[in-house]
Parts: structure tokens; sequence; C-alpha cells
């Protein structure tokens, strides 16, 4: 006997796909018209007189994650506590102590980047920002 | 398959409703948990482990327990087995859920469990727990749920599922071993520090598990129209019987050791747990009941004449479960931490939250069970109709 | 149509995988491409105190109270901003004083003289050398350093506790819950910790670093010597050559780096 291929319950499969990607598709009706400039990093006058950090802007731009991430591993992990840039710079590995010696500005350094990219990292659950502030 | 765990009786819905309410209560608070830390648990510096660990225990054993089942029907060729090693395998898979989910609700962490595997160390027994657990769990999914297939269409089940079934027996012996060696080999822990912990720990599991499967055989019976068997109901009472001996026994000869040698390290706990120590003893009633429990369970199933009355041997079956429960859900895990290494006395008493949470992952479990076990029993009485 | 429809989630389910998986081909990708460029390099601190395998002498005989172990317990819970909490509980301690029964119960002496019967003892971690947490710690969160430290990688504890249970010094702490409002003043050049990691003292790694002692032998007024036990030249190595010592829990095999001069 042939088999007729057909559909069953129709009405329930396509009412429940239609709901199915309307929700699948939340995140981009609720976005909707609400495209934000992307932000661009407040540098502090120290970090302008500096003119470089320890590595080019792009490649610090790109890859800070994984070197904040390399620094940990090195420092906890192996003692290694000097980072020698690609320019034969000498760097304290601390986050606290070296990065946001410069950059003390975190609300316009970090969190505008982070909030508008959608990253929430827990560095802070620890590491204090702005260590010079309140001296 | 798993259409035959939607399709029920108002009854079942209800019931699985009811598990789904206390599962949404359990997960609120463990929500609150994961903001604020297990600070909302009466966990402290010196009871660093509590309830949720101590769940954890019991239920490994009552996982470990359908080797009891598996065993004699595929080593032993025993026949009445073959009905109902299907519902030991879909408890152990629904135990080794609850195991899981209460190692998760216990971790500081949660969100960095991965670091386990993402960095494995084989000196950590923790580490071959977590190997040998979801071990576990993957063989009796695939078993379970393979045998069932096959009887349903009525066929053999594959031939490849054999092999899984004979290493899910040593694989059987294996969770409850590694979980008692979490504790028995640490230095300081005089309470756990015994070659006898993990024996201890089997023997209390198959007293446990079965007696919990016979509860749940006399449960199906009433409520479906599938009947677990006379016979495979009283050899399950038998092995309760040798389980339960068998674990008393085991603690007899703790207790002969620890009170001979008089060594206080190993003493004082037990001092703790059955008589109290400097005045502390919040569990002293509670590992009394636990005594007698089992004691009342021994009379009535070494009888032969309570045994198969089956109304008796549910009394028993209760007095097993709730006997081994207080020991080694209560008793086990406080008993090893007090008094603390620095001999402080600073007791463990779960707090209103954390017995919420630790709900919730039972209602978890019962839910994986009574669904499994729908599914088991709707494919019998399709069979038998 | 039941083949079909298995066929078609055979398919959905390994396209779904495939798609989950980009992410990891993506990271690996990136890092190859930047991974030969940079030469940057990492280096140990310059004038960094070093040593085969640190170890600590407690000289009891300069104590007479515990007012005098006062200073030393502060300065180390002021500088690893240590919380304070009303719930003893949630206690957490890396340095802190004990009577002689509880900080050495296994040489219990009812009739101990009156001097150590009511003088309290320091008590810390041990960095022992064969450390029962090391073993325990599933993740290598707890680990042991070159020199003896057994150190903790905060990033990677996942909170399980499994080393509370195997320190039998009860020297661990565990964070139950947010530490940061506990802390009474921050010591803003080291960290706090977040709620549901372990912790303990790191015998003052970040000042080894610096080339200073550690921050309780410091406050001491002499009464703590810090060195390194595999040199026989050391300090520690000539006070335990000349004073009798003990140590805690011997029996248990760890091998204590805390000496007791009693």
């Amino acid at each position: 006997m042939p088999e007729e291929k057909k559909i069953y319950n129709k009405g329930f499969v396509v009412a429940g796909l239609i709901i199915f990607i309307t929700i699948f598709m939340f995140p981009f009706w609720y976005n909707l018209g609400k495209a934000a400039p992307v932000p661009e990093p407040v540098l502090t006058e120290k970090a302008k007189a500096a003119k470089e950090c320890i590595e080019p802007k792009s490649y610090m731009k790109a890859e800070h994650m994984q070197i904040l991430d390399d620094w940990r591993s090195s420092v906890v992990r192996d003692e290694n506590r000097v980072y020698v840039s690609s320019k034969e710079k000498e760097f304290d590995m601390s986050l606290s102590n070296t990065c946001l010696d410069c950059h003390s500005n975190k609300a316009d350094f970090c969190d505008k980047c982070h909030n508008y990219a959608s990253v929430n990292p827990y560095c802070w659950d620890c590491h204090i920002d702005k260590p010079k502030e309140n001296k | 398959m798993l259409e035959l765990a939607f399709k029920g009786s108002k009854r079942y819905y209800g019931w699985m409703t009811a598990l789904l309410a206390v599962i949404g209560v359990g997960f609120g608070c463990y929500l609150w948990q994961l903001s604020f830390g297990l600070g909302i648990t009466g966990m402290s510096r010196d009871v660093s482990w509590g309830f949720y660990i101590a769940q954890f225990t019991f239920l490994v054993g009552v996982a470990a327990s359908a080797v009891m089942l598996v065993l004699p029907y595929y080593l032993h060729n025993y026949k009445a087995f073959g009905k109902i090693t299907i519902l030991g395998e879909f408890l152990a898979v629904s135990s080794v859920t609850m195991c899981l989910l209460f190692i998760i609700v216990d971790l500081g962490q949660p969100m960095r469990a991965f670091n386990v595997i993402l960095y494995p160390t084989p000196n950590s027994i923790l580490f071959w727990d977590m190997i040998v657990l979801n071990g576990y769990l993957f063989l009796n999914v695939v078993i379970g749920w393979q045998v069932l297939e096959a009887e349903r269409n009525s066929v053999a089940p594959p031939a490849w599922v054999k092999p899984l079934i004979y290493v899910s027996i040593p694989w059987a012996v294996s969770i409850h071993t590694v979980t008692a060696f979490l504790y028995c080999g640490l230095p300081g822990r005089g309470f756990w520090l015994t070659a006898i912990l993990a024996p201890r720990f089997l023997a209390s599991a198959f007293a446990a598990g079965p007696s919990f499967l016979i509860l749940l055989c006399l449960i199906i019976r009433k409520l479906t129209k599938f009947d677990p068997g006379k016979e495979q109901i009283q050899t399950l009472a038998k092995i309760v019987t040798y389980g339960i001996i068998m674990n008393v026994f085991f603690l007899l000869c703790e207790v002969f050791v620890v009170f001979y040698s008089k060594i206080p390290e190993h003493m004082d706990h037990m001092k703790y747990l059955f008589v109290g120590l400097h005045g502390h003893g919040v569990l002293v009633p509670w590992m009394w009941t636990s005594v007698s429990l089992m004691l009342t369970a021994i009379i009535l199933l070494v009888n032969p004449m309570t045994r198969k009355n089956e109304p008796v041997l549910a009394v028993a079956c209760l007095c097993v479960f709730f006997g081994t429960w207080i020991d080694k859900g209560l008793g086990m895990i406080s008993g090893g931490f007090v008094p603390s290494p620095l001999h402080h006395v600073n007791e463990y008493v779960p707090t209103i939250p954390e017995i919420i949470i630790t709900m919730g992952v039972y209602a978890t479990g019962f839910l994986v069970l009574t669904a499994l076990f729908k599914m088991a029993v709707s494919v019998k009485e399709e069979l038998s109709a | 149509m039941e083949n079909s429809r298995r066929t078609f989630l055979k398919i959905a389910g390994i396209s779904a995988l495939g798609l989950s998986a980009k992410p990891v081909f993506n990271a690996f990708a990136v890092s190859e491409e930047h991974g030969g460029k940079k030469e940057a390099k990492v280096l140990p601190k310059k004038g960094a105190l070093t040593a085969k395998r640190w170890a600590l002498v407690i000289d009891t005989t300069k104590f007479k109270s515990a007012k005098d172990l006062e200073p030393i317990i502060e300065a180390c819970h002021k500088i690893h901003n240590i919380p304070v909490f009303e719930n003893k509980r949630h206690e957490i301690k890396w340095i802190w004083e004990e009577e002689f029964k509880h900080a050495f119960p296994d040489l219990e002496n009812e009739h101990i003289n009156d001097r150590i019967k009511s003088l309290p003892f320091l008590v810390l971690c041990n960095q022992c050398q064969d450390a029962p947490c090391v073993r325990a710690c599933p993740t290598k969160a707890t680990f042991k350093q070159e020199d003896g430290i057994v150190a903790m990688d905060f990033h990677r504890c996942i909170g399980c506790r499994f080393c509370m249970a195997a320190c039998p010094y009860g020297s661990r702490s565990f964070n139950f819950r947010d530490p940061r409002p506990f802390i009474k003043e921050t010591n803003k050049k080291f960290p706090t910790r977040m709620k549901g990691v372990v912790e303990k003292c790191n015998f003052c790694s970040e000042l080894l670093a610096e080339g200073k002692q550690p921050a309780c032998v410091e406050a001491s007024g002499g009464a703590l010597i810090f060195g390194d036990l595999e040199d026989p030249e050391s300090e520690v190595r000539k006070l335990l050559k000349s004073n009798y010592t003990i140590r805690r829990k011997t029996a248990l095999g760890t091998g204590p780096s805390i000496y007791y001069i009693v």
C-alpha cells in the first residue's frame, strides 16, 4: 500500500514552529533599532603620557584577555612575575598594580566596552580596581 | 519509547506536577544559595561537608545496588530477575542523577565544575569518582534502554549490550568503593580512616537499595497491571537480609576496634555519635533510632514467617531504608568532622534552605525515576495485554 | 516516514554539534596566528627570596601571653584582606592561636608545665612536604611550588572542599559568602577572594617575590624565624640544631614545615 506523505496535526506543528522561531529570535526583536555605537575606551592622562601599553594597541585590543589569562597562570602557578614585552620592556604582571595603575578609570576604560560586548569578567570579584584612588 | 512517559493517568500527572513544584521551590532556594554562597547552609569551617554530601554518599549506595539484580540474572542465570532487572537499572539511573546533582549543589563555584575535566588530576579521588559515576550513569542508561526496547519489540537485545552488562557489574562495586575512598584515605579523620569503610558502604548499599526496590515493587503492583512477582520480592528480601546483617556486623567491628583500642582520634567520633562528646550530641537520638531500626529489621527479615508476609516485609524494608539512611545520610559525614582535627566540638545542623534544596534534588530524582518506571511498566503492560 | 524523520534528526543533531564546535576551531585559529609573532617572555622577579624548601621556626619561649601574638595575626590578616565575620561558622583565618592541647592533641598531657598549659600557640598552614590537601584537590587548584610552599590558585578552585576534609590541621577556610563587605581595611595591593573558594596561608609568596620576609615573621620581633630548610647554613637550620623542636601531628607523615621551640 503506497504510503501517503503528509504532516500529522499540521495546525499544531505549524503554530508550534512559529512560536518557537519567535522566541528563538527574541534577542533580535528585543534589540531591534537599538544599535549602539561602538564605545571607544577613554585613556587617563597617565596612559596617554605613556604613549604605548605593554604591547601595541591593536594587539592589546584583541588579546588583552589572553594576556591576562597567561599572566595569571604565570604568576600564580609558575612564580614568574615579570613580563618582558616584545620591545624588551619589563612589567610586573599584576592586574591591579600594573594595568590599573595607568588605566585607573576602570568604568570608562574597561566596563564601557565590556558592557557593550556583554561580557562580564569576574576579575573584579577579587582584584581591586583603582588601587590609587583612595590614597 | 519516551512517549510512554507522557501518556498517563490523572494521578500520574498529579504526582509529576507535585514533584515539579518541589523542584521549583528547591531550585529557587538554589538560586539564592548561588547568589549568597554556601553560607545559607549549616556547614562551617569545621564541618565543611554536610547534608548534600551525605545524601550523595547514601544515594551512591542505592545506585550501586542495581548490581544485586543484574548479577544473579546475568551471571547465575537466575531467570526470575529477568522481569525486574530493568527496575534496578532505572533506579540506578535516577540515583546517580541525584548523586551528580548533590555534588553540583555542594560546589562553591559550580560554574567551574568542568575544571575537573580540563585539569585532570589522577591523584585526587574526586576525579575518579567523577569518572565512575558518569560511567555508571552512561552504562545504565544504555543498557536499560536497549534491553527495554528489545523487550518491547520482542527481539533479543543487540549483542554489544552483553559486554556492557558484564562491565556494569564490577563498575557498580567501583562507584561505592571509590566513594568510600574519598573519606577513608584522609589522614587525621579517625572516624573514616578504616579499611572497612568501603565494604561497610557496600553492605549498607545492598541493604538500602534492594529494600527500596521491594517497596517500589509493592507500589507498582498496587498501582499498575504489572506484577514484579512474589518470588522476585522474596529473593530481594533475602538479599536485604544479608545486606543489613553485614552492615550491622561491620558497624560492630568498628565499635570493637575503636572502643577496645581506645585511640581517642578514632573513638571520640563514635562517642560523639552515640553518647555525645563534651556535652554535644544532636545526633545521639538519631543514631540510636538508626540502630534500633536496623535491629528490628533484622529480626523481621531473618524470621521466614515475617519475611514472607508482605505487609510485614514492607515494614522491615522501611526500617532498613531509614535505618541506613540515618547511618549514612546523617551520621557518616558529620560524625567524621566532629570533633575537628584540633579537637574542637562544633556541631552541624542543616538549615531550612539546605533541606529544601535537598528535597528539590530528591524530587528531581523521583521525577526521573517515575518517568523511567512508567516507561518500563507500560512496556510490560503492553506485552501482557 | 519513520525512517526519514530519524535521518532528519540525525543530520540536525550532527549539524548542531558541528556549529557548536566552530568557536573552538576559531579559538585555535586565533592562537596560532598570534603565537609565532610575539616574542614576549616571562621571568621570575629579580631580588626575590628563594629557597629549596621554606620553613618557619616559632620560638614559643619568646611569648608570654595572647597579647604577644595579636600583632602577628593582625599583620597577616590585614595585608591579606581577611574578612571578620560575626558568624563563627563563616570564619576565615590564616594564622591564629590555639591552646597547646588543641594545637598538639596527640601530645596530651594533663600535668604539662604551667607555662605551656597557659601559653597560646600560633597555628597556620604547615606547608606540608607531602600535603594531603594537594593530593585531594581534583583540579590542581592547590599545588606545591618548587620552593615547598603549598599554594592555591583561587581562579581554578571549584569549592568542593575536599582539601578541607583532607587537612589534618584545620588550616583551611572556605568563603561561605562574599568576603568583601566584611574586610575592615582593604590592602589595595593584594586581591580579596570571592565566595565559594577555599583559602589558607600562602607563606607570603607575594612578599618573598619582593625580597621581603613573611608578614608574621616581620611582626614577630624575632620570635618567628623563616628560612631554607635545605640550606645547612640557614638560620632555621641552626636553630633546629641547637633547640629541641616539635611539629604538629608528625605521626601522620605529612612532614610539616613549621617547627615549634617549646
